[in-house]
């Protein structure tokens, strides 16, 4: 802990960053245009919007509600999302009488192609520690009540599996199209820790 | 590891608040992908070899950051001085690997079918491994059987590759957490064959 060279202040990070891309550029090491197209990617088409039209499909749908459960991969396939961090989804199926919620407590592992990056709070010591332990009491502070009696299952993401949970539909809803449907589902209602509201 | 505080969810979060990070993620797809510098397995070694302190008080992109950097430092890609003297001050860089023992990495080859009920090797390593600490010599059951995929433990120090499936195995809250568990409430973990033992 006490290592002289730990006594020098750390560079603040972004020029930790900007060090090592110099470096790298310098060496020849940086393919044109590689850095700007991946972070492009991750910004454009690694959305959890994405995972919002299946389940508004998986709403509308009943023979892809049945695909979807059955082999998530090919399912989400299908809608064209598919790629890294989605080579094997397996889809949690909430009910009245069961509750999913999502965590990785190793690091950040999520289901690209349908929920994106993972969001900061996802990330946090706070949600990675909390949610295996005490999922009832947390899941209620994060404004999410799921009454006793209703089993949670917490799916711990230590492997490759990835997940999307795929929530409950709303009352209210009867009729309404699948793009309209996509529009009310949320990131954290397919993490596990809201539900889907109808807005007023 | 508890005491942790409330969950923070930010509405409407997007994927990188600032454009360092967008050059952190993309360079460790850089260090993966076009160098082949290392493997997604010696990068998660890489972060969790962080020091306690640095790693809990760093944000998610800074540990990736120290990550990448560790790791090209330490294949001979760039020197530490180097980014130290671009960056204008001290780049704090993950502490070095633990070589696993043999019994660390040694293969059991079970294979387990849905409803099997199986107890967690009570494991040490000393090097990488996705099993988290607090399933290790607790008893669940398998609920679902993954495809094969590549063995981290060994993957993560160069050591022979290969493949097993993986187990969702379900531990009841009360077996991990004993009489301050909730009830209604389990948790999922999925764990490589190699992790688990089979029970009568």
């Amino acid at each position: 802990m006490s290592h002289p060279r730990e006594r020098v202040p750390p560079a603040p990070p972004e020029a930790r960053a900007t060090a090592l891309r110099d470096a790298l550029a310098e060496k020849r090491l940086v393919p044109d245009g590689f850095l700007e197209k991946i972070s492009e990617r991750a910004e454009e088409q690694l959305s959890w919007k994405n995972g919002a039209k299946v389940v508004a499909k998986a709403w509308s749908d009943p023979h892809y509600r049945k695909r979807l459960l059955k082999d998530g991969t090919a399912a989400c396939a299908e809608l064209g999302f598919a790629g890294p961090q989605g080579e094997y989804i397996v889809v949690l199926e909430n009910t009245p009488l069961v509750h999913n919620a999502i965590v990785c407590t190793q690091c950040s592992c999520t289901a690209w192609p349908v929920l994106g990056l993972p969001p900061d709070w996802y990330k946090s010591p706070e949600y990675r520690a909390r949610v295996v332990r005490e999922p009832r009491p947390l899941l209620r502070e994060m404004g999410l009540d799921v009454p006793d009696g209703v089993e949670i299952r917490v799916w711990d993401t230590t492997a490759e599996t990835r997940y999307l949970v795929l929530p409950l539909r709303p009352k209210g809803t009867e009729g309404w199209s699948e793009a309209r449907l996509a529009e009310i589902v949320t990131r954290e209602a397919m993490i596990g820790v809201a539900k889907v509201e109808v807005p007023r | 590891m508890g005491g942790f505080g409330p969950v923070e969810v930010e509405r409407d979060e997007p994927t990188f608040h600032e454009r360092w990070e967008a050059l952190v993620f993309a360079l460790n797809s850089l260090g993966i992908v076009v160098l082949k510098a290392y493997n997604a397995d010696e990068y998660r070694h890489a972060v969790e070899r962080m020091d306690p302190a640095h790693y809990l008080a760093a944000s998610y992109y800074e540990r990736v950051l120290t990550g990448v950097a560790s790791l090209l430092v330490e294949k001979g890609t760039v020197t530490r001085t180097e980014l130290e003297v671009r960056a204008g001050g001290a780049f704090p860089l993950a502490r070095p690997a633990s070589v696993p023992r043999p019994d660390d990495v040694a293969p059991h080859k079970a294979h387990f079918a849905v409803g099997a009920p199986v107890r967690v090797r009570d494991v040490h390593p000393r090097g990488h491994t996705r099993v988290p600490r607090y399933v290790r010599g607790k008893r669940g059951v398998i609920v679902h059987v993954a495809p094969k995929f590549s063995f981290p433990d060994t993957s993560a120090h160069g050591l022979a590759h290969r493949e097993e499936h993986t187990y969702q195995v379900r531990f009841e809250a009360s077996e991990l957490w004993g009489s301050d568990a909730g009830s209604d409430e389990a948790v999922i973990v999925d764990l490589w064959a190699s992790y688990l033992e089979p029970l009568p």
